[in-house]
């Protein structure tokens, strides 16, 4: 302190334009960083975009796995993901909206509700890998599912759980007090307020955390490795919907399967450049879908928020 | 006259006690729905011990706790978990060494200097950036990072720890960046006038107010980050190599826990075999490995809302 005091004035603004200097210097490194981390992962994407480019077409599309590089395409593998998508959306919706409600509307305060919430951040921070293990050994093992797409579906669908009911407890949450009060005045049930009121509010942001969680599971490799998905699938599951009554064939559940993420792991680990093409082009459609899927969620947050006025 | 209101009343009753009772069904329906996730906890807890027993009735825990070979795919099979852990640590280690430091300072920067548009532009990106599939950054490690590498080290070897550890260290860099960010600016205003008023300029704020302010919250920020390193799968998987090595160096291929479950999913080993069951064994230490990280995280995560 007796220090400064003794400061000349020339001493202080020396001081100070020197501070002021290390602020620019920060700036200076702090945007470097930046704009440096997503410059080299712009070059790192348009460089599997480039890669992959050879690859696209319709026959990529169209075709399914091939020892030969360039015969080889994506079609069982594009079927795989879009079924297990469709299971695992089936399952994380309700249970994950059902769950957040609870949580959100019902729940009285107490250690019990404070178990179920501990859970809840707990899995969103377990390996997806654990949740592999866990679908071999309970869906495979114990529920005798096989190493099908219901059991890929199950296992993402539990996955992508923690996003869908933390995306739904926050939008339930943004519903002002008010509106259930009124509804209560009127001599509505809990039910009632929630569903004809509360619900509507908040389609957006529970639609937003569906499909960010859906996001999340389209290019999960790890857990559908460990419940053994094949990489060598010459055949697509049979249809979902059939020309006689009743109209829908669930045998596609039991089916084995390889999806997108999975088909793109066995080409890179393969030495043969002509497959990595191939690799690199599985990559940016995959690649392009979640980035999509994130656009469609921004967007429609982005809706639903103008639509609503309070 | 009055009867009929006596009847609609009693009507009405009838209907309010339904209600009610619907009410109560609908809310058993709902926490069985909140019980999911209590189960699945469970139920990953009771799977890894039950089927990793089977593991342990051949192999005793010392021999995997203190072995130095992992090679349960050999014939002269030997079970100690030490070369996947410190393959998982050394990976880990180098991540952290990228992430920590360039995510603390991105968020220092996004908090306290950029300006508001530049900000808002990027956490969305940086959100984005969070999206994208894993195996996809493994791509980038083994074709585009270790080439780039070699040039550097002509020695590397193709499969590498080092390379893996960089692009798993940019990868969480968006998730440390956009945590701390949040933590740091949970840390109010005036904290920041009364430094300003005091003489200090914007990096000493932030250096000596902000940051020790939201502490408990980047504490938190890059424990989940490290939470996420060691349980990162596809990039080890497909740059680091599938050999358990005793090594530290980076520079070395090794496989980690999650690559080695990777790597015995792949094959055809019978499921009652012990080089199966040993994934479960594995998964166990990987899961116990996390679970403390994201214990430790959750309650600094906690203590960072409550401080103010």
């Amino acid at each position: 302190m007796a220090a400064t005091a003794h400061m000349t004035l020339e001493e202080i603004r020396k001081g100070l334009s020197w501070r002021k200097q290390l602020d620019k210097l920060f700036i200076a490194i702090g945007m470097a960083l930046l704009f440096g981390c997503l410059a080299i992962l712009a070059i790192l994407f348009f460089d599997l975009v480039r890669d992959g480019s050879s690859r696209f077409g319709w026959d990529f599309f169209t075709s399914f796995p091939s020892r030969k590089a360039e015969n080889a395409g994506i079609l069982s593998a594009a079927v795989g993901t879009m079924l297990i998508m469709v299971v695992t959306a089936l399952v994380a919706l309700p249970v994950g909206v059902a769950a957040a409600i609870y949580l959100e509307e019902y729940a009285p305060k107490n250690w019990f509700t404070g178990i179920i919430e501990i859970n809840v951040t707990n899995l969103a921070g377990v390996p997806s890998i654990i949740y592999g293990l866990l679908a071999l050994g309970l869906f495979v093992y114990q529920f005798n599912f096989g190493q099908s797409v219901l059991t890929a579906g199950l296992t993402l669908a539990l996955l992508i759980l923690p996003i869908v009911i933390v995306a739904t407890r926050e939008s339930l949450r943004a519903v002002p007090k008010a509106i259930r009060e009124a509804a209560y005045g009127l001599g509505a049930t809990r039910w009632e307020v929630t569903k004809d009121h509360v619900l509507p509010y908040s389609t957006g942001g529970i639609l937003t955390g569906l499909i960010l969680g859906l996001s999340r599971a389209i290019g999960e490799t790890a857990p559908i490795i460990t419940i053994g998905a094949l990489s060598f699938i010459a055949f697509l599951p049979p249809s979902p919907v059939t020309g006689e009554f009743p109209f829908l064939n669930f045998e596609w559940l039991r089916s084995e399967f390889t999806a997108m993420p999975i088909q793109m792991f066995n080409w890179v680990s393969r030495p043969d450049q002509a497959f990595q093409a191939n690799a690199a082009a599985a990559g940016a459609i995959l690649l392009g879908m979640t980035l999509a899927m994130n656009a469609v969620a921004i967007w429609i947050r982005y809706r639903f928020r103008k639509k609503i006025s309070w | 006259m009055t009867q009929g209101k006596t009847q609609m009343a009693q009507g009405a009753f009838a209907s309010l006690h339904y209600r009610k009772t619907r009410d109560r069904i609908i809310e058993a329906i709902l926490l069985s729905a909140g019980l999911v996730a209590v189960f699945t906890t469970v139920a990953i807890v009771f799977i890894l011990f039950y089927e990793s027993s089977y593991f342990f009735e051949h192999v005793s825990v010392k021999d995997f706790l203190t072995d130095t070979m992992w090679t349960p795919l050999f014939a002269d099979a030997r079970y100690g978990i030490l070369p996947l852990v410190s393959g998982t640590l050394t990976v880990t280690g180098v991540a952290i060494l990228v992430a920590i430091p360039v995510g603390t300072i991105v968020a220092i920067y996004l908090s306290e200097f950029a300006p508001h548009r530049l900000r808002e532009t990027v956490k969305p990106v940086l959100e984005l950036l969070g999206a994208v599939p894993t195996v996809v950054y493994g791509y980038f490690a083994l074709l585009a990072v270790t080439p780039l590498l070699q040039k550097v080290w002509p020695d590397l070897p193709g499969f590498n720890m080092l390379s893996a550890g960089l692009v798993i260290g940019l990868m969480i860099v968006p998730y440390v960046a956009s945590v701390s960010e949040d933590a740091m600016r949970a840390v109010p205003k005036y904290m920041r006038e009364g430094s300003y008023a005091m003489g200090a300029t914007k990096l000493q704020t932030a250096l000596r107010v902000v940051v020790p302010g939201a502490f408990s919250g980047l504490a938190a920020a890059y424990i989940l980050g490290i939470s996420r390193a060691v349980g990162e799968t596809m990039v080890v998987a497909i740059a680091a190599g599938m050999m358990a090595n005793l090594t530290f160096n980076p520079t070395e291929p090794a496989a980690t826990i999650t690559a080695y479950i990777v790597q015995v999913s792949l094959g055809d080993l019978p499921h009652d075999s012990i080089g199966y069951q040993s994934i479960f064994a594995a998964g166990l230490v990987l899961m116990l490995m996390t679970l403390v990280l994201n214990v430790i995280g959750f309650f600094l995560t906690r203590r960072f809302r409550e401080a103010y």
